[in-house]
């Protein structure tokens, strides 16, 4: 089954609720493509708590026409023009004449002993799991690794009544100044600092703090914290840790957009290096929820043809390019992190391949052909990121690797007629679902 | 039709109750057992909540290998861990 649109958005998150409504607006067919139960991606995740822009982009996305197909994730890029979609019931094709590329980040997750015990997770993990239902009052939580991510998720989950038992973020106290001043164009921010600052008031923020080991039998049962040459345990219920975030290129990779130094390439319109192709929010650097904003307007504009209107938001853009860069550097990791991961201690949880047998390698190809690191079912998104942290290899070369399907797929969905049968069908022949979910 | 106030569903045949909105994943944390077991038999619970990692993937309704954070807890699911 295949349909066709003017503008196909991948990922529901703010830059693509951002592209999908505004290219709405100029009367374009928009499909938008989401993997998760219900669109607002990862930082507009529930409806607990929703800042208001928040609840301004998700009511627009509502009243919108927009056909949706939430709870489906792209699988191929069987050519220019063409995404096939998986969702529960089977694999479908969708045509578009342009789209928009708003596949979010996740969190970098380096190794160290202990790790891969139940109940250590990412610090937007936990908070995605604290959203999806998990009860944490009263729970001991530390949060570690580093970025503006552990303080928002320490201030959710002590307002849900969690115990915060300490925060380590990896970068030194001096790092802080020139982003704190970055940050002086960005009273939204100062302002959520604030509040999170308040909320987590009693947990003490450490910098240059680490968990060098997580303990416990079958769960998780304390975490080891170095500070310098301070080392102390701490008995907890969760470890909620990421080391910042990295962009989910697999899909531009797959369609070979241009990807430099660990980003899409876009132009001040969004566009790729694929022409009708654009990319918006964090694929594109790591800005933050008003940025992707931004960047998904232009993108929904830039697309819908109205390029005056986009050229006056990518002028407000470069204005905020600053904090992208106070933001990559207050994160940059110290490279002290490398040594954490023993020899024993697993990098590749899918595949349960050690940190020993890798660096026997040189490349992640090589190790990937003798270790099978990277090629189990979350095809190198964990492991890929510490590799190249830990080794030092190429993230060229770990993205060069990707292939169809970008997840593990229903045998039905490799059966999928390999062919574009939609011919004749008019647009107006698809029934239009109005803000209604495809499922 | 309003939604039921609490949602029953099985965890290796154990009931469990949970709020509507509830992902599986949860459901399988608030059962207080291990997601699946790694290839060489470490248990696993869920890391990243958002699809990614695979580490909380389990059988729904006979249907294996379900990624559980993006999936909601409905009325009368089996869910089987490995």
């Amino acid at each position: 089954m295949t349909e066709r649109f003017d503008i196909l958005i991948v990922g529901a998150g703010p830059a693509g609720i951002a592209a999908a409504v505004t290219a709405a607006a100029a009367g374009k067919r928009v499909g938008l493509v989401d993997d998760n139960p219900a669109a607002g991606g990862q930082i507009w995740r529930s409806v607990d708590a929703q800042p208001v822009a928040a609840r301004t982009w998700l009511a627009k996305l509502a009243a919108s026409p927009i056909v949706r197909f939430q709870g489906w994730r792209i699988v191929d890029s069987p050519s220019l023009g063409v995404l096939r979609a998986e969702g529960n019931r089977g694999c479908r094709d969708l045509v578009y004449n342009q789209m928009v590329l708003a596949t979010g980040a996740r969190e970098r997750f380096l190794p160290f002993p202990g790790w891969t015990l139940p109940n250590v997770m990412g610090a937007g993990g936990l908070d995605a799991m604290v959203r999806g239902g998990l009860p944490i009052a009263g729970k001991r939580v530390v949060v570690a690794g580093t970025g503006p991510l552990l303080l928002a998720v320490a201030a959710h989950l002590a307002r849900r009544g969690a115990k915060i038992v300490a925060i380590c973020e990896q970068a030194p106290l001096r790092r802080f100044v020139p982003f704190l001043r970055s940050l002086l164009g960005e009273p939204a921010k100062v302002m959520q600092g604030i509040e999170y600052a308040l909320s987590t008031f009693g947990a003490k923020i450490s910098t240059g703090c680490w968990p060098v080991a997580a303990g416990g039998g079958e769960v998780l049962e304390t975490v080891t914290l170095r500070q310098g040459k301070w080392q102390r345990e701490e008995r907890c219920d969760y470890l909620a840790c990421g080391f910042h975030l990295v962009p989910n290129l697999e899909l531009p990779a797959l369609m070979k957009c241009r990807i430099h130094d660990g980003f899409v390439e876009v132009d001040h319109l969004q566009e790729t290096s694929i022409s009708g192709v654009f990319c918006a929010g964090e694929p594109t650097g790591i800005g933050g929820v008003e940025m992707a904003l931004l960047e998904g307007e232009i993108a929904g504009l830039a697309a819908s043809g109205k390029v005056n209107e986009a050229n006056k938001l990518a002028r407000r853009r470069s204005r905020r390019l600053g904090f992208v860069r106070a933001l990559t550097a207050v994160t940059e990791l110290d490279p002290r992190l490398k040594e954490l991961a023993e020899d024993a201690t697993l990098v590749c949880r899918c595949e349960d391949v050690s940190c020993g047998r890798m660096r026997e390698h040189a490349s992640w190809r090589e190790a990937k052909l003798h270790t099978r690191c990277g090629m189990g079912p979350c095809q190198g998104r964990v492991c890929g990121a510490a590799s190249e942290f830990l080794f030092g290899w190429d993230s060229g070369s770990i993205l060069s690797s990707v292939r169809p399907p970008l997840y593990p797929v229903q045998v039905s969905s490799l059966d999928h007629p390999d062919k574009l049968t939609y011919q004749g069908d008019s647009i107006e022949q698809i029934s239009m679902l109005t803000s209604k979910e495809i499922e | 039709m309003s939604k039921p106030a609490r949602i029953r569903l099985l965890v290796n045949g154990v009931p469990i109750t949970v709020a509507p909105g509830t992902t599986v994943a949860c459901a399988i944390l608030i059962a207080g057992i291990p997601a699946r077991r790694s290839v060489t038999g470490e248990p696993r619970g869920p890391l990243c909540g958002m699809g990614i990692c695979f580490e909380c993937r389990a059988t729904i309704d006979d249907a294996p290998h379900q990624r559980t954070c993006q999936l909601l807890c409905a009325e009368g699911m089996e869910v089987g861990t490995s």
